[in-house]
């Protein structure tokens, strides 16, 4: 079956890496936070994170709030559903900021790289490299659904530059009988 | 300060076309783009821009001091939108400014020509002119920062003597250059003959015919009227502007005001200010002129925003005195502005609040029980004028279910819309995305929250504006302005069923009538 | 961080100027009297300068920044300090900014968190060290005027009174130490204060020039020595005193046997003096003069007068109807002239063509 296709959520990771990234929540969650911020100049990244005002400081507080949500889908497997609102908040942000699409997206990657440092010791003690193959599959999966996010944040933005030039225009549009659609009962129109 | 910015597509602003800059009279037409290597600046243009800057701080006290007095302190670093909105520090209110201060140290203050970068000071290169026209049209004058600053060093002052400069050596955009054209030669910005005008607003009667049952017969260039009606062209073709302009109609039609439109002012927007001090007075000028000519009494002025940070702040010192005109008393009530007393201009959600607080409205509050607005203060009107309480009165008058949105960005410590200042263009919807991004981010939680569906203003571009920013960042909620709401509460006298609003939408909070008046549908009604 | 390193080098070469200056070369009247002289005349000659200066550029526009409700219709409660509608407000508006720094303070109402949890932000900290910092300047200088007067009024008494709010405790120890002076402390602690922030946070660091470092670490240089004089090298203050009078008399002269760190400390206070009015520092006279705060927000009752105006080409109403007589006869306008008035006109006066409109995306013509 192809990854995308997945209709059941990614396999709940085993029990063991469970606990032992539990344990390193907050740890985790902070350094996935790191890695996102780090990718604004430095400045901005200060800014970023020290901010807790959610309105002075949407993108900061969407980028705490949601790596939280996202890291809880990661321990109890990948869910095409829940996980989409979450990467909808960071992504939809980032699909229109100054970045390339691979730099947007990266940050799902990272936490392969973010998990190995962290309690990368442990789970080689622990003989854990099985479950973190799986760990890092449903990953792979959740990097999957992000790019479906980014694309269809892009389309968007393309769909709205359309509609707004019709929308600028409308009564010219709609007195020359150029718009495709006509809201509302016109009946001398048609 | 050394980064240059890179011109990629949806990050920039198409530049002036020759044609435009032509029309107008302004220097240097040529068909150019800012991703050109060569700007084809003019020979001379390191001496024009030299002497605009030497020029204008002796003209105006505020540039002056504004380049001095700077502490660094940071307070504004994190209030602009387009800041926490990009992540770009060149955003930060301080830098936006430094980017001229370090000419102004580098090539007019000693201690900047000597010690060059350690005294913060820097030469003027073609790469600064470039770095000038990324940013300068990247602040949409909005004064958020202003509000902060212990002096009160306002970015807005700081970017219009920037643009200002900009315009001496051709460089301007594309979204601004054609406006002020088409407004110089046909009196708005979409460049509407004056026959065209009319018959868009001869649609909208047809669609209020339609929706309301009332036929309204507003008039054109009459003279002797007692009101001219000024308001941005915008709302006369763009969606949903044009239901706040139906709204406009029916509130003048429902209280029989003797008013009238005109085809040459028939823009209350003012892209020359986004221009220069002498284009805003040029653009501005034909309102007083217009109201001379057609011998009324003061002139009434529609939803907009920058438009009334120029009428309240600048039109009475720029084209003035306006002593033709009378001091504006409302004939409904008898009440006397005294605050537009040498201006003579009123603003249309004073007039509507003190025609709702002397009863003078019919209004029917339960048309609009389906919408839950918020209000969105537009920045001018609320930094550079104080209309704060007005509209929230006549929303709470005309809507049931109205909902601020949380204090520190509302009345004074708005957001902007993001595409303030002429930067409402469609090439520039990304950057627009991000600088809209804080208000639609609050807009999302009162969504969230209290059901918000509707976003109302009282500025015609964030109706333009506006529509976008939601489908991106909030769907499910529309866009309105406070008029329209206005309007759909309105009892009109002889009025059908209103099973339609002014979209020509069906209406959820319709309720059909008992039996008796039901009758009266789509009555003849004349004016008044 | 060029700047940050060229500043504090610039004290410390100071600091050895008076040092080789007054201890090894012994220029005592050098430090003591002329320095002192010319940078106080820098000082007023500068300030003046610079406030006629900015006043000679005018204010063409009233451009207040309004921050509260404008004054609109009798029964709306106008905010008279932040949208002033008065000269009064305006007073009470500058009064407020400049003696507890409201546009800061704003900062701080606004930081807004969810739960109860208090944390201060970087905002706050800005309002509180300015504050701290400013006041304990005026203090200070203030209660340096003892030096300058004889007798030391009353009032000037009282507050170093009150200043100096350990000396009981200290005075029990039986050291003899002098008073401890709470506006010199909190002086250096809010200047640190200040300077450390400009250090840690990274938005005040990137924007930081040498014009921002400089002062403060002259400033920290002023208050070292100060507290080095006073509490440590305890100089002789019956001389500096002598010599103070003998200045502030006309009369200047040069005791011996004052220590050469009251010499370093006075001579940073003659830099501070002298590169004030050339400097940011200056924002003490601006503030008083921002159009954005200065001014009452009465623009549309009372006419502002643009002093250089001056006329503009506008597109009239004649000439627009010229353009457009045709079409706006055609749609029904009323017009000045008829179309054969306009014709008979024309060919009277062989007027050119009108010039070429902007033609739009409009669509349909009928």
């Amino acid at each position: 079956m192809h990854p995308t296709e997945r209709a059941e959520p990614t396999g709940a990771i085993k029990m063991k890496l469970k606990t032992l990234l539990a344990k390193h929540k907050t740890a985790l969650v902070a350094r996935w936070v790191d890695s996102i911020v780090e990718t604004y100049p430095p400045e901005t990244a200060k800014f970023l994170k020290n901010k807790k005002d959610q309105f002075q400081n949407p993108v900061g507080h969407t980028i705490v709030a949601e790596t939280k949500n996202l890291f809880d889908q990661v321990l109890e497997g990948v869910d095409r559903e829940k996980a989409t609102p979450f990467l909808d908040r960071i992504i939809r942000v980032r699909a229109i900021q100054e970045f390339t699409p691979s730099q947007a997206l990266s940050f799902v990657f990272s936490m392969k790289y973010i998990i190995r440092e962290i309690v990368g010791p442990e789970i080689d003690t622990e003989a854990l490299d099985q479950e973190l193959v799986d760990l890092e599959a449903s990953l792979d999966f959740m990097a999957l659904v992000a790019f479906d996010i980014y694309m269809s944040c892009r389309e968007q933005v393309l769909d709205i530059r359309a509609k707004e030039v019709q929308q600028n225009a409308y009564l010219l549009l709609r007195r020359a009988n150029l718009l495709v659609e006509k809201p509302g009962p016109r009946p001398e129109d048609s | 300060m050394d980064t240059k910015p890179e011109f990629k597509p949806g990050n920039f602003l198409y530049a002036g076309k020759a044609s435009a800059l032509e029309t107008v009279g302004l220097p240097n037409p040529r068909d150019w783009s800012p991703t050109d290597d060569d700007w084809q600046l003019p020979a001379d243009w390191k001496g024009i821009v030299h002497e605009g800057m030497a020029e204008r701080l002796q003209r105006f006290r505020s540039f002056k001091l504004f380049m001095d007095v700077c502490v660094r302190c940071g307070a504004c670093a994190d209030k602009c939108h387009f800041f926490i909105g990009s992540g770009d520090p060149k955003n930060m209110p301080v830098l936006r400014a430094e980017l001229i201060r370090s000419i102004y140290r580098g090539e007019f203050k000693t201690a900047g020509k000597i010690l060059g970068k350690l005294a913060g000071g820097r030469k003027l290169t073609e790469d600064v002119i470039k770095e000038w026209f990324y940013y300068f049209f990247q602040c949409t004058e909005c004064r958020r920062c202003s509000v902060f600053c212990p002096y009160g060093i306002d970015t807005a002052e700081i970017t219009i003597i920037a643009r200002e400069i900009l315009n001496l050596i051709g460089c301007n955009i594309d979204w601004i250059a054609s406006p002020v054209a088409n407004c110089f030669m046909t009196g708005n910005h979409l460049g509407l003959k004056p026959h065209t005008f009319k018959e868009n607003v001869e649609y909208l009667l047809d669609d209020i015919e339609e929706y309301v049952g009332v036929r309204i017969e507003p008039t054109f260039n009459r003279k002797g009227a007692e009101i001219l009606f000024v308001t941005p062209s915008g709302d006369v073709f763009a969606e949903p502007g044009i239901f706040t302009f139906m709204g406009y109609l029916m509130l003048f039609d429902h209280i029989g005001l003797d008013y009238t439109w005109s085809t040459y002012a028939s823009e209350g927007g003012n892209f020359g200010f986004f221009t220069s001090h002498e284009m805003m007075k040029r653009l501005n000028a034909k309102m007083y002129a217009e109201a001379k000519r057609l011998g009324v009494k003061w002139i009434l002025g529609g939803e907009c925003g920058h438009m009334w940070r120029v009428v309240h702040q600048y039109m009475n010192t720029l084209n003035g005195p306006a002593d033709f005109l009378e001091q504006p008393i409302s004939p409904l009530t008898g009440t006397r502005f005294e605050n537009a007393a040498a201006t003579k201009m009123v603003h249309i959600t004073e007039f509507t609040a003190d025609l709702i607080k002397n009863n003078k409205l019919k209004l029917d509050p339960s048309q609009n029980d389906h919408i839950i607005p918020t209000f969105h203060d537009s920045c001018n009107t609320s930094r550079g004028m104080g209309l704060l309480e007005e509209p929230r009165y006549v929303l709470n008058n005309v809507c049931n279910n109205f909902v601020d949105m949380a204090p520190q960005v509302i009345r004074e410590n708005t957001f902007c819309c993001g595409s303030g200042s002429g930067l409402n263009a469609g090439e520039y919807l990304e950057m627009r995305l991000r600088g809209g991004l804080p208000r639609a981010n609050a807009v999302k939680r009162v969504h969230e929250d209290h059901g918000v569906n509707m976003l109302s203003c009282v500025c015609a571009i964030d109706r333009a504006v506006f529509p976008a920013l939601m489908d991106y960042w909030v769907p499910e909620v529309g866009v309105c302005g406070v008029s329209e709401l206005v309007a759909n509460a309105l009892v009109m006298e002889g009025q059908g069923e209103r099973e339609y609003n002014l979209r020509g939408e069906e209406n959820p909070s319709y309720k059909p009538p008992a039996e008796d008046e039901a009758s009266a549908e789509a009555g003849e009604e004349g004016e008044e | 961080m060029i700047g940050f390193l060229f500043s504090l080098v610039a004290v410390l070469v100071l600091v050895g100027i008076a040092l080789v200056g007054v201890g090894g070369l012994g220029l005592k009247v050098l430090f003591g009297v002329i320095i002192p002289y010319a940078a106080v005349l820098t000082f007023f000659a500068g300030l003046v300068y610079r406030v006629v200066d900015w006043a000679r550029s005018p204010v063409p526009f009233r451009i207040p920044t309004t921050c509260g409700q404008e004054k609109s219709l009798a029964w709306i409660k106008p905010n008279k300090i932040d949208n002033p509608c008065s000269t009064g407000a305006v007073v009470l508006r500058m009064v407020l900014e400049v003696l507890t720094f409201r546009s800061l303070f704003r900062n701080m109402k606004l930081d807004y968190r969810e739960g109860p949890k208090i944390r201060y932000s970087s905002e706050k900290f800005l309002w509180l060290f300015a504050i701290m910092f400013h006041w304990a300047f005026l203090v200070v200088i203030i209660r340096h005027m003892r030096f300058f007067t004889e007798p030391i009024a009353l009032w000037l008494q009282t507050l170093e009174h009150l200043d100096g709010f350990m000396e009981v405790n200290l005075a029990s120890f039986g050291v003899g130490l002098p008073t401890i002076q709470l506006s010199g402390l909190v002086l250096l602690g809010g200047v640190t204060l200040l300077l450390l922030r400009r250090i840690v946070i990274p938005t005040v660091r990137y924007i930081s020039l040498a014009a921002d470092w400089f002062p403060l670490f002259l400033i920290t240089g002023i208050c070292l020595t100060g507290i080095l004089a006073r509490y440590v090298v305890r100089v002789d203050v019956v001389k500096v005193k002598e010599m103070a009078m003998g200045l502030a008399t006309f009369h200047p002269v040069v005791p011996d046997g004052i220590s050469v760190w009251f010499y370093i400390h006075f001579f940073l206070v003659c830099v501070l003096f002298a590169y004030f009015p050339f400097s940011k520092l200056m924002h003490l006279a601006g503030v008083f003069l921002s159009p954005t705060r200065n001014l009452v927000n009465n623009s549309r009752a009372v006419r502002h007068v643009n002093p250089w105006s001056y006329p503009v080409k506008t597109h009239d109403y004649h000439e627009y109807e010229d353009d457009f007589r045709e079409q706006m006869v055609e749609a029904g306008l009323p017009v000045e002239k008829t179309l054969e008035e306009a014709e008979a006109e024309k060919t009277a006066k062989e007027t050119p063509a009108a010039p070429e409109t902007q033609e739009t995306e409009e669509k349909r013509e009928e």
